[in-house]
């Protein structure tokens, strides 16, 4: 009998969908060699494979963040079991502590005092307004005046961890390339620090290097301080980000998932077939580009409000909720954005098929499906990936403001663009709180800089004739 | 940077004052109040349609109804306004034999309303009053050439006006039941004033089949409730009686509207103007609206054929000493107009209130911890910050009530059965109230024992008016019961731990909320720990307002926020909130809860048209106590509105009641213009700082291309 | 020419109804009629004849695509659709919840718009024109690589930290222009230099960078090299010869947004207190009045397939070899 019973969200399963596609996609890759340079290229290239790291750090707590469960409550005797109502992720389980230690309200970041003051009312009776000390951050010290010396040695120490692991990591590393190269391991400790043909990998190492050393500083101090501070409520800032990554992978991510099938077939067949279907499909997308995309977005938005209304017993539980908003919210994001790569598409289709090679095949008699398949699908796949790289800092971005208009992710979620509203009222506030916002940026920038970093080296990679320019 | 330049000149030449200074650079040196509206602009300014706060603040000012509540004297009294004294109020018995005024209410079958109003008031100039040389009325009807040119209500040159007649006020009363205008008391007031039912299905009948502008002449149909006993003289019949009705006549709803401004606002072409008499008022008031742009300003003048009206002379103790009376004698209104700005967001509204463009302004909780201090005593004060700007401050307890209710139709947390009464009971006491209102209210706000707010009779300080399900009395104070005893109740309730007893199965209980937004998102957080307590999880269903307002009419919701504020200062406002026969779901009443208690709705009928005395207080103390033995609301808080104003605004008392306070409001410009300037002198150098790092970051570059310039010179040489 | 602009414009016709049939199908499935009736006339005491009589005076009590009790082809005219969407198409749009006049809330609504949106636009297009130039002119030390890399961190800031930033700074802070607001004529540049430098800063990341790899595939071009070779000095080239060429497709990738600009931003104007288009929209979505909303979508599309047309006559003004059939 399992402890927990796992949960499946719409999300979760759409997401894992997306993943084995990836994989997929990556197996495909290796398997060819005329695919893999291009890679070869990105895997090269010093900036692509530093902000590849990033992203797969966000990845990979993204991905934490979407195995999700209901914990066990304890048995009574003569009950069966009983699973807990709330919805919790693997990422939860190891945030545990950053999840349950809230506060009353706002603290700053590093604080042992609340931010605002309250009535206490001393030992002899006597009420002063003073700020009171937190509940859990820095509560372990004796006497608030040793923080400093505190949080140093707790940041050496957790960053001792990270620098250790970061060697380990350097270490696998000369290992792998001298077992590939099959060269001694000084030899190899020699070329991965030299080599030119290295620079990709070695930039990768030491961003990871980077990484984890900060991970490890935090870790130390997030168990016994609130790094980021509290919220108005009193939740940990730093968790409130951290969780926000899914929200943000999610939509820049599971957009895709919709908008791609879309834009391919319709594009693709616009571009082929050309005549009625071609001018069916341009109609479709001209209607759906001429409608402002926040209109659009808004009504759907209201629609999924309604649906989850009108059906309560299927999503009883609060994640199961808002997953459900946010998966409509990808869905009409999809709907709204397939136009652009659609019409893409189709002008590249137009001047292919107009090829020597395409109409040869044509007049063997080879099936529609089969030239689409074998000629045209791999020969515009470059333009496919480079519109998606780009596009996912796009939509990241767009989370945020459309949390403003009001119809973005459920505002029960932990997101950024609901982070960065929050934070717009704090800033009203004498003296500011400004943690809130400052993480929400940190973390949104780090995200989107790191794809757009990564979307150009992809870019240069797979269409020469933009190298250089960047 | 060229961009830059251009602009920051043009931008000194265009204005002399503070360079982010809303307004025109001389009208803060006017006897003109700056203040705000928003974030909705107000959508009727009809006195028969506008009933929300926002649209109040205007109509309180231009239209006159026949009663006020004194400024300054507490607790609120009404005194005459238009009438030349008191309604004199007469019962009748069914057969029509006049009553003494001490009759039993069974007995009594009718109430008359005889008000006098004073002779020689007269309307705000305006267009429809406007007569040609042979005394015919100058706009109506008038030719469409001639509105061809019109495009605001100014656009007409000639104005008039008239005398105010007891004729005006009988065709307000009438307007009520126009089925054109939807009229929000139309519902309420059929039931108390005679024949008002029946006048509205008739008016149904005459409109059905007229074009949606036409003018109706309710002047042809008589109303028997609503009769004109001569030119300043008229008469309200009401069955029963209903003592609250003298309230009503305090409301901009029975304020006096001219046949006139309706006829010529019905005219073909009007509406497509925006020229209807819901955007473009016509009264007696100390102000008319001369200025109506919804989406930016809108702008109230002085009111030149204001009738006499005199700042009271006398208030509570305490008046004089804080200098209310100063004004004492002095002719109303004190301002020549008040500018309202539209503002959508608090947080430029209290950025501009700081830098002195708006006289006053209300505290948010994030500007709270700027503004007030709370002393060693608990009492709120000013900052150090505020103090040095020389900022007022003027707190109220709101006749409000907020509170969580529960649907007594909902199998799980309504019925009467023990069960579902002790689970109410246990989260009353988890909800804690008092971390709510340090939260969000900064302490703006006291728990609430039970329906009625401080200020309203019945309403019982101390130790016998605390809630005993809940408080304890301790030390002299109530303590909020222990979480323990909560968890007590539930367990008695059948959740153990916030668990089902019989199956184990974890208790879900559901909150609908239309709210959304940042600021509901800690809130919304906040009730979930709450919940969280005793082990129950909260599952929020926020949604929109129509799906709100749908559940609640069907019954549908679980648990919802809610909170009403007082029309009148009359404990039955509040208690018909649970009045079993007023429920929401089937016959869409106030009372949101669905609850009917028969012992409760007995006493409330007979709590109802008594006088204040000992023998009501007692009725609502065994009903108050019902309540609270049921629990179908967690009593939550009574708001306290705290209002900054800066130190040249004088003359400002909260009244919570009155509508029309803005006559005695005034100001001393010649201080604002000083202060503004103090406080708004600009910055430049981090302009400066920025174009000496840009223009650094040049410098290398010129340098490094005129060295490549020349090393390709001297290739080719 | 003029009859391909006829056909063009007969052929916006399918489109606009097709937008029109969208926006019907998704207003109604959140709302019925009566919701918008109840929306309309408050929360409190409504009755239910009082409903009924707000749908028929609105022309709301008739069926949504199908009429079944009308006889013939009434049956698909004689219904909520084709009643209110045919009015859309000689502009007229009716009136709102509030019993305002749309067309003439539009009219008055759509100069603060346009005095935010078109500024924005010439002076963007000036800065990132200069700010590119200057990257090219610089190409290959490292001001350019400076550049390239700032352009890509100013992109990944979210919009909404430069408007924060910008109240923050220049109205709270420094108290250089009005926080927010508006008033027209003259008066309106204090209001107006905020939300324009907001809007040109903005933009400066992405458009930048795109301009600056639309000079540099212009370098790379023979005339250049022919240029460069007949001993032409590099700033000449550059403004001369690039910026010239280049101006080409800049502009007509311009054409197609300058209709649109009558719609104004969404977020700027409510941000900023703006009372254009842009903001009239959000409070329409956030108040769900129906006849507002589909005035602005109907509007909008107008205005993209304007764009449209305007983007391919201008191809041809510019490239006569570009011929329109």
């Amino acid at each position: 009998m399992l402890p927990f019973q796992p949960v499946v969200l719409w999300s979760d399963a759409l997401l894992f969908l997306l993943l084995a596609a990836v994989l997929a996609f990556v197996r495909h890759v290796r398997r060819n060699d005329h695919l893999r340079e291009p890679w070869r290229r990105v895997a090269g290239s010093r900036l692509g494979m530093a902000s590849a790291v990033i992203l797969a750090a966000y990845a990979l707590i993204g991905l934490l963040d979407s195995l999700h469960y209901r914990p066990q409550l304890p048995i009574q005797p003569g009950q069966p079991v009983q699973y807990a109502a709330e919805v919790l992720s693997v990422f939860d389980a190891l945030a545990e502590p950053l999840r349950t230690r809230v506060e009353e309200t706002y603290s700053a970041p590093f604080a042992t005092h609340l931010f605002v003051k309250k009535n206490l009312t001393q030992d002899d009776g006597r009420v002063v307004r003073d700020y009171p000390r937190l509940k859990y951050g820095g509560a372990h010290l004796q006497d608030p005046a040793q923080r400093t010396a505190d949080i140093a040695t707790r940041a050496l120490r957790g960053a001792g961890w990270g620098l250790a692991a970061a060697v380990l990591a350097w270490g696998v590393a000369v290992l792998w390339l001298g077992r590939r190269r099959e060269i001694g391991v000084m030899a190899a400790g020699r070329a991965l620090l030299h080599d030119p043909a290295l620079g990709g990998v070695r930039s990768a190492l030491f961003t990871l290097g980077l990484l984890l050393l900060a991970t490890g500083a935090v870790a130390a101090l997030a168990g016994h301080y609130h790094v980021l501070g509290t919220d108005k409520v009193g939740q940990d800032v730093l968790y409130l980000a951290l969780k926000s990554i899914r929200t943000g992978l999610l939509i820049g991510t599971l957009t895709t998932l919709i908008l791609l099938p879309l834009a391919l077939s319709l594009g693709v067949a616009a571009g082929y077939f050309g005549g009625r279907t071609d001018d069916v499909i341009q109609y479709v997308y001209t209607t759906l580009n001429s409608i402002p995309g926040v209109l659009l977005i808004a009504a759907a938005v209201l629609v999924a409000q309604v649906y989850i209304e009108s059906n309560p017993e299927l999503y009883d539980t609060a994640a199961a909720r808002s997953d459900l908003r946010l998966v409509f919210l990808c869905g009409i994001l999809g709907i709204t954005s397939w136009t652009g790569l659609a019409r893409l598409l189709r002008g590249e289709t137009l001047k292919l098929r107009e090829l020597e090679y395409i109409q040869a095949a044509r007049a063997f008699g080879v099936s529609h499906l089969g030239i689409l398949g074998r000629h045209i699908l791999p020969n515009v796949s470059h333009l496919i990936l480079i519109t998606l790289v780009i596009d996912f800092s796009g939509l990241v971005l767009a989370e945020a403001v459309l949390s403003y208009v009001g119809v973005g992710v459920d505002p029960v979620m932990a997101s950024w663009g609901n982070m960065i509203n929050g934070a717009r009222l704090e800033l009203a506030r004498e003296p500011v709180v400004w943690w809130q916002l400052a993480a929400a940026f940190l973390f949104m920038f780090a995200l989107v800089l790191a794809a757009n970093l990564f979307a150009d080296s992809v870019r240069t990679a797979f269409d020469p004739r933009s190298a250089g320019q960047r | 940077m060229r961009a830059w330049i251009v602009l920051l000149t043009l931008l000194l030449a265009a204005c002399g004052g503070p360079l982010n200074n809303p307004y025109a650079p001389d009208e803060a040196a006017q006897n003109v109040l700056f203040s705000n509206f928003g974030p909705d602009r107000p959508k009727h300014l009809d006195p028969a349609r506008s009933y929300s706060e926002n649209e109040i603040v205007f109509t309180g000012q231009i239209y006159e109804p026949p009663l006020q509540y004194h400024y300054l004297r507490r607790p609120y009294v009404l005194e005459p306004l238009t009438a030349a004294e008191m309604p004199r109020v007469r019962y009748y018995d069914a057969s029509g034999r006049e009553l003494p005024s001490d009759a039993p209410a069974e007995a009594i079958a009718y109430t008359t309303y005889d008000i006098r109003i004073k002779p020689g008031i007269r309307y705000q100039p305006h267009p429809c009053f406007a007569l040609d040389a042979q005394g015919r009325p100058r706009y109506v009807p008038i030719a469409p050439a001639e509105l061809e040119r019109v495009r605001r209500l100014a656009d007409f040159r000639e104005t008039g006006s008239r005398e105010l007649v007891a004729a005006d006020y009988v065709y307000q009363i009438k307007r009520l039941a126009n089925p054109r205008l939807n009229s929000p008391i139309y519902g309420l007031m059929s039931e108390y004033i005679v024949g008002l039912k029946e006048y509205g299905q008739r008016l149904e009948a005459v409109v059905k089949d007229l074009p949606r502008e036409a003018y109706v002449d309710l002047e042809r149909y008589p109303l028997a409730g609503a009769q004109v006993i001569d030119r300043y003289t008229y008469r309200i019949t009401i069955r029963g009686k209903y003592p609250q009705f003298i309230y009503w006549l305090a409301m901009p709803f029975f304020a006096p509207v001219p046949p006139e401004a309706e006829r010529f606002y019905s005219q073909p072409g009007m509406a497509e103007r925006n020229l209807t008499l819901d955007w473009q008022p016509v009264g007696t008031g100390p102000f008319y609206l001369a200025e109506n742009d919804p989406n930016r300003v809108m702008i109230l003048r002085r009111n030149p054929h204001y009738h006499d009206d005199f700042y009271p002379a006398e208030g509570e103790p305490g008046d004089a000493e804080a200098g209310l009376t100063r004004d004492a004698g002095r002719r109303l209104p004190l301002l020549d107009a008040a500018v309202y700005t539209l503002e959508k967001e608090d947080i430029p509204e209290w950025a501009k209130f700081l830098q002195g463009y708006y006289d006053a302004s209300g505290i948010t909780s994030d500007t709270f911890d700027q503004a007030i201090r709370i002393g060693p005593d608990g009492r709120p004060d000013l900052s150090p910050e505020m103090r040095a700007r020389d900022i007022r401050l003027s707190t109220a307890v709101r006749t409000s009530i907020w509170y969580v209710g529960f649907n007594m139709l909902d199998p799980v947390v309504g019925g009467t059965s023990e069960r579902a009464r002790k689970l109410r009971q246990a989260l009353s006491i988890a909800l804690d109230y008092e971390e709510f209102i340090s939260i969000f209210l900064n302490g703006r706000g006291i728990p609430a024992q039970g329906p009625l707010p401080p200020g309203i009779f019945g309403h019982r300080e101390g130790e016998a008016g605390i809630n005993p399900v809940v408080y304890r009395w301790q030390g002299g104070r109530a303590v909020r019961r222990d979480l323990t005893e909560a968890r007590r109740l539930l367990a008695e309730a059948g959740y153990p731990d916030g668990r089902e007893a019989a199956s184990g199965r974890p208790l879900t209980l559901f909150f609908d909320t239309m709210a959304s937004g940042p600021e509901a998102k800690s809130r919304l957080d906040w009730y979930r720990k709450q919940f969280a307590k005793l082990g129950i999880q909260l599952v929020i269903r926020a949604t929109d307002y129509n799906r709100f307002q749908d559940k609640m009419r069907k019954g549908n919701a679980q648990i919802f926020e809610w909170g009403w504020n007082a029309d009148y200062p009359d404990p039955e406002n509040f208690l018909f909130l649970l009045y079993g026969p007023n429920r929401k779901a089937g016959t869409n009443g106030e009372n949101a809860a669905n609850y009917a208690n028969p012992e409760y709705d007995r006493l409330f009928r007979q709590m109802k048209d008594m006088d204040n005395g000992p023998e009501r207080q007692r009725v609502i103390d065994a009903m108050v106590d019902i309540l609270r033995h049921d629990a179908p609301w967690v009593f939550a808080y009574h708001p306290q509105s705290y209002g900054l104003r800066h130190a040249w605004v004088a003359n400002v008392k909260p009244n919570l009641m009155a509508n029309n306070t803005l006559k005695y409001r005034s100001v001393e410009p010649a201080l604002r213009v000083a202060y503004q300037a103090h406080w708004n002198r600009p910055v430049w150098w981090p302009l400066g700082v920025m174009l000496i790092v840009a223009a650094a970051a040049m410098v290398p570059a010129v340098l490094a291309y005129r060295r490549r310039l020349s090393a390709t010179a001297k290739d080719r040489a | 020419m003029t009859a391909y602009i006829v056909r063009r414009l007969l052929y916006a016709i399918p489109i606009l109804i097709g937008v029109n049939l969208i926006t019907f199908a998704l207003f109604f499935i959140v709302n019925t009629p009566d919701d918008m009736a109840r929306i309309h006339l408050g929360a409190k005491h409504v009755t239910a004849e009082a409903i009924e009589r707000w749908k028929r005076e609105h022309g709301y009590d008739k069926p949504l695509f199908y009429n079944g009790e009308a006889a013939g082809v009434a049956r698909l005219t004689d219904t909520l659709f084709v009643q209110k969407s045919l009015r859309l198409f000689v502009f007229d749009f009716g009136q709102a919840d509030d019993g305002r006049d749309i067309g003439r809330e539009i009219r008055e609504r759509m100069w603060p718009s346009l005095a935010i949106a078109l500024p924005t636009l010439l002076t963007g297009l000036a800065v990132y024109i200069s700010f590119a130039l200057l990257l090219v002119f610089f190409r290959a030390t490292y001001l350019d690589l400076a550049g390239v890399v700032l352009c890509v961190v100013l992109m990944s800031i979210s919009g909404l930290f430069y408007v924060i930033g910008g109240q923050y700074l220049l109205g709270k802070l420094w108290n250089l222009v009005p926080i927010s607001g508006y008033q027209p004529g003259l008066d309106a540049v204090k209001f107006l230099v905020l939300p324009v430098l907001v809007g040109v800063v903005s933009g400066i990341g992405e458009s930048t960078r795109f301009y600056r790899t639309l000079f540099l595939e212009e370098m790379h071009k023979d005339y250049v090299r022919t240029a460069r070779a007949k001993g032409l000095a590099e700033s000449v080239v550059l403004f001369r010869h690039v910026l010239g060429n280049a101006m080409i497709p800049i502009l007509t990738g311009v054409v197609v947004v300058i209709p649109r600009l009558f719609l104004g931003s969404l977020i700027v104007e409510s941000f900023f207190g703006i009372p254009g288009l842009g903001s009239y929209t959000i409070d329409a979505i956030a108040a769900q009045d129906f006849a507002i909303v589909r005035a602005m979508v109907f509007l909008g599309s107008v205005l993209y397939i304007l764009g449209l047309l305007l983007t391919d006559l201008s191809y041809t003004l510019v490239d006569p070899r570009v011929r329109l059939e």
